[in-house]
């Protein structure tokens, strides 16, 4: 009986049959289909979905969010067993904030940049008169101090641009907490931070929910974040719940095809097997120096500090190799000089001091004319496919365009060319005539990839060129940069904070920190036998620990070399 | 009858509101359209000029149904005034300098729209035949500061350094003179006349356009599709011409619409004041000054040029705010 209480308690959240549409001009598109689900006191559920799924309208509006032209068409979401689905928005602020809050997605544009962290976390308490202005102020450094956040009476005065993206990500879970609300929504809280940071911001959400017994919806396109954090998970695509039910039990055994493809496609949850080694990545073989594509030696980057004397060093002494026709890593978190690193080894900066050899030719002798004639060798494929490309050019002369650059060819040739890449990359020949704004994220990351490669390039820099898609679409994009690596024997330089996608595609790794190089090696060695503190800790931050395929019970410390030992 | 010419020249304006990248497009395209006539060429990919051509109208066509009563009206406005520009002679059968001897000083009335002035010439022909003389002014200011300010800004915002140093302080410099002290310093200099005052008028507006395009171009240098190109073996000229430039001139081409409308105020008050065009030219300004002697008796006589001005002036701003907003 007691067991039955604690399976069905009554729900604290309950949607039932929502749906949600927008309104393009004349017609209203429908966007979320009769989605149900509810959230139990204390529970997380997390709300999975590829971008476009619906999850953020649905979660928009339980706090009655949803852009102007947005509307909930039928269904209802009882909050405590009132329907709020039609309130107006004086009505939604008597329950946002004291009953339900939310936990924005993007720190750095979620604060208001001329206001003090205080004033802001302030804010909250004063509307709903938490009190006089001594316990608001008070009761400010006490929140600062709940979040993990050091010196909390001097953060209280700070301005937002004097936090990193992890502090402002903790204030803003301190003005979700500041009321203690019931349920509190957390947006994609921990996409735009680095993985170390995602896993602390996560650690403290959960410990606040386990205090105060709040329940947490949470907004993911993270399938691994989803498997460690949540009790229960809802599967949502093209508006439609494609299966819901216990965390376990849906990662065991997954009803819907979506689900299923969704977890083969999470990096993070797959069986962690690293990537088989290529041929002439053989470890064994004798080393010469004409194997190796990319030299690295000793790469110093200086940076001028304004007002000050000695320079900000970003790359401090960063060396590696890499073997033609095999992947190499560089894993760090922001500020780790792995962007630094990328944008010497392309020849768009010269380097303080240290060599950079790329194919026999050393990159820091060469200027003007020559170092133009030498991009040839390398292409970068940038992280952000929205902003890497013109968006008033059509896709054809976005690919196209390289070829300009060089020896003339005829035109006829050209689009030969454009066809034949475009091929390749997996488009068909009818985006030649769009423009990128009517591609999605990974058709743009593919016509990318297309005009790094129709130069023919003997290597290919990729800087977080997945990070920014989801995880199906990322699945698809690195299996074609495998099959371009085996067809064109292509050397890549891949650059990634996320470490499930080192342990896929990479076969050597470069840890950075600081600037400083502290790991390096072939991928399984630096996974299974960590040579410093901060890999150990990166690579336990790996979320999807708690995929069934691995033990859940052992301890996280014992457990990372372990499944890595499994997996390999 | 100039109801549906206006309506034809919408969709061709409307479209206007994006010429950066239609002429970037046929810059780019030039070369496969040399190779498309022989019929061997097999060319799939490069595409076919009316097809792109079609689908561009199509576009039009479609923001112009869509586009508020406003905006049609001020679309309107302007049609109707360059017509009076292009083909004054079908909007009236008098003569615009020629006065009739004893019909001074008329009122309204159905022979005389817009009444008579001091030497017996219709007020309404006068207005029309001004159209092309304020527009005209407008169009060659328009241009001056366009041209002008559009490459010193591109320059400021693509080399840097001490170019840009130099460059952007001049404009400073020239941005703290008041612009109509700064048009009437130019015309002492030119000497009197219609054209002397658009080019004052244009000088005047330089400094805003440069410093608008800098802006923008140090904006659209700071991207990744910028980077892109020059990491992809572009040279600076290219680059700057096939996507710093496209990619920049939205803005400075809504900044040229509203400075349309400002010119037309500017080259009126330098008419008003007895810089631009000499009498008898029926300028806008020129009429409105000459009326103000009879503003007690003939008060239409200085007010109705006076609303037209207000007219045009507005529907530029109007125009000018649509193009700003479909950039965003």
């Amino acid at each position: 009986m007691t067991a039955t209480l604690v399976s069905a308690p009554t729900p604290l959240l309950e949607v039932e049959n929502l749906a949600i549409a927008y309104r393009d001009k004349d017609h209203e598109q429908r966007v979320v289909h009769g989605v149900s689900f509810s959230i139990a006191p204390g529970e997380v559920v997390a709300l999975v979905g590829e971008s476009g799924s619906g999850k953020t309208t649905t979660a928009q509006s339980i706090i009655g969010l949803l852009a102007d032209n947005g509307r909930v068409q039928q269904g209802a979401i009882r909050l405590n067993g009132t329907d709020i689905a039609g309130w107006s928005a004086d009505r939604f602020d008597t329950v946002r904030g004291r009953v339900v809050s939310l936990i924005p997605q993007d720190p750095t544009s979620s604060l208001n940049p001329v206001r003090t962290v205080g004033e802001q976390v302030g804010e909250i308490l004063q509307i709903h008169r938490y009190g006089d202005r001594r316990a608001i102020a008070q009761r400010v450094v006490e929140l600062l101090a709940k979040v993990g956040l050091s010196q909390p009476e001097l953060r209280a005065r700070q301005y937002p641009h004097e936090l990193s993206g992890g502090m402002k990500q903790r204030v803003l879970i301190a003005i979700a907490i500041a009321l203690q609300p019931a349920l509190i929504i957390a947006d994609e809280p921990t996409s735009a931070l680095d993985v170390t940071v995602q896993r602390r911001i996560l650690d403290l959400i959960d410990e606040l929910r386990r205090e105060f017994g709040t329940a947490v919806l949470l907004v993911t396109h993270d399938l691994g974040v989803a498997a460690d954090r949540a009790h229960r998970l809802v599967v949502l695509q093209g508006g439609r719940i494609q299966e819901q039910g216990e965390t376990a039990s849906v990662l065991r055994n997954p009803q819907s095809a979506y689900t299923r493809k969704l977890l083969a496609d999470a990096s993070s949850l797959a069986s962690a097997a690293f990537r088989a080694p290529r041929a002439l990545a053989a470890n064994d073989a004798p080393e010469r120096p004409e194997d190796f594509a990319i030299v690295v030696e000793g790469l110093v980057h200086d940076f001028p500090v304004a007002g000050r004397k000695e320079p900000f060093r970003a790359v401090d002494g960063v060396s590696f190799r890499v073997r033609r026709g095999t992947t190499h890593a560089i894993v760090g978190e922001s500020g780790s000089g792995k962007t630094t690193t990328i944008r010497d080894v392309v020849g768009f900066r010269q380097p303080t001091a240290g060599r950079i050899v790329i194919e026999g030719t050393d990159l820091t002798t060469l200027r003007g004319e020559a170092l133009r004639q030498f991009r040839r060798t390398v292409q970068l494929v940038y992280q952000n496919p929205f902003s890497s490309l013109d968006p008033r050019q059509t896709i054809f002369q976005i690919i196209e365009e390289p070829l300009l650059n060089f020896d003339p060819l005829p035109a006829a040739e050209r689009a030969r060319r454009v066809q034949d890449i475009l091929a390749r990359v997996g488009l068909p020949a009818a985006v030649l005539e769009r423009r990128p704004l009517a591609l999605s994220g990974g058709q743009r990351q593919r016509v990318a990839i297309a005009r790094a490669l129709i130069l023919q390039p003997r290597v290919l820099v990729l800087d977080e060129a997945v990070s920014a898609l989801d995880v199906t679409v990322q699945a698809q994009i690195l299996a074609l940069l495998d099959t371009l690596q085996r067809d064109l024997g292509l050397t890549y330089l891949f650059i990634s904070h996320d470490l499930a996608v080192v342990r896929q595609i990479a076969d050597t790794v470069s840890v950075l920190q600081g600037g400083r190089q502290v790991d390096a090696g072939r991928v399984e060695d630096v996974f299974l036998r960590p040579g410093s503190e901060y890999t150990r800790e990166l690579i336990a931050a790996i979320p999807g620990k708690k995929n069934p395929h691995h033990d859940p019970l052992t301890d996280l410390s014992h457990q990372t070399p372990r499944v890595l030992q499994q997996a390999a | 009858m100039s109801t549906t010419s206006s309506t034809a020249d919408l969709g061709a304006f409307v479209g206007a509101a994006q010429p950066a990248p239609q002429r970037y497009e046929r810059a780019a395209v030039a070369p496969a359209a040399v190779v498309a006539p022989t019929p061997t060429a097999f060319l799939p990919a490069a595409p076919p000029p009316r097809t792109r051509h079609s689908a561009w109208a199509h576009r039009a066509i479609q923001r112009a149904r869509s586009a508020p009563l406003s905006l049609w009206l001020a679309w309107g406005v302007i049609a109707l005034v360059a017509l009076w520009a292009v083909v004054p002679g079908v909007f009236t059968s008098y003569s615009a300098t020629a006065g009739v001897a004893g019909q001074q000083l008329q009122a309204p009335s159905a022979a005389h729209w817009l009444g008579t002035d001091a030497l017996g010439r219709d007020g309404y022909a006068r207005l029309v035949f001004g159209a092309v003389h304020s527009l005209s002014g407008a169009f060659l200011a328009v241009a001056v500061g366009l041209v002008l300010g559009t490459l010193l800004g591109v320059l400021a915002g693509s080399i840097g350094g001490w170019v840009e140093d130099v460059i952007m302080r001049t404009v400073d410099v020239l941005l703290s003179v008041p612009p109509l002290l700064l048009s009437l310093s130019i015309i002492i200099i030119l000497g009197f006349g219609t054209l002397n005052a658009a080019v004052a008028v244009g000088v005047a507006s330089v400094a805003s356009f440069a410093r608008l395009t800098r802006s923008e171009v140090v904006r659209v240098r700071r991207s990744e599709y910028v980077e892109a190109a020059f990491g992809s073996g572009g040279r600076f000229g290219a680059v700057l011409w096939r996507h710093v430039l496209p990619n920049s001139l939205t803005s400075v081409i809504a900044m040229a619409a509203l400075q349309f409308g400002s010119a037309i105020l500017s080259i009126s008050t330098l008419g008003f004041l007895g810089y631009g065009a000499p009498p008898p030219t029926p300028e806008w300004g020129l009429l409105i000054a000459e009326g103000r002697n009879y503003i007690a008796t003939a008060w239409w006589l200085t007010t109705v040029p006076g609303l037209v001005v207000v007219a045009v002036v507005l529907s530029a701003n109007r125009i000018s705010a649509a193009l700003t907003q479909g950039r965003a």
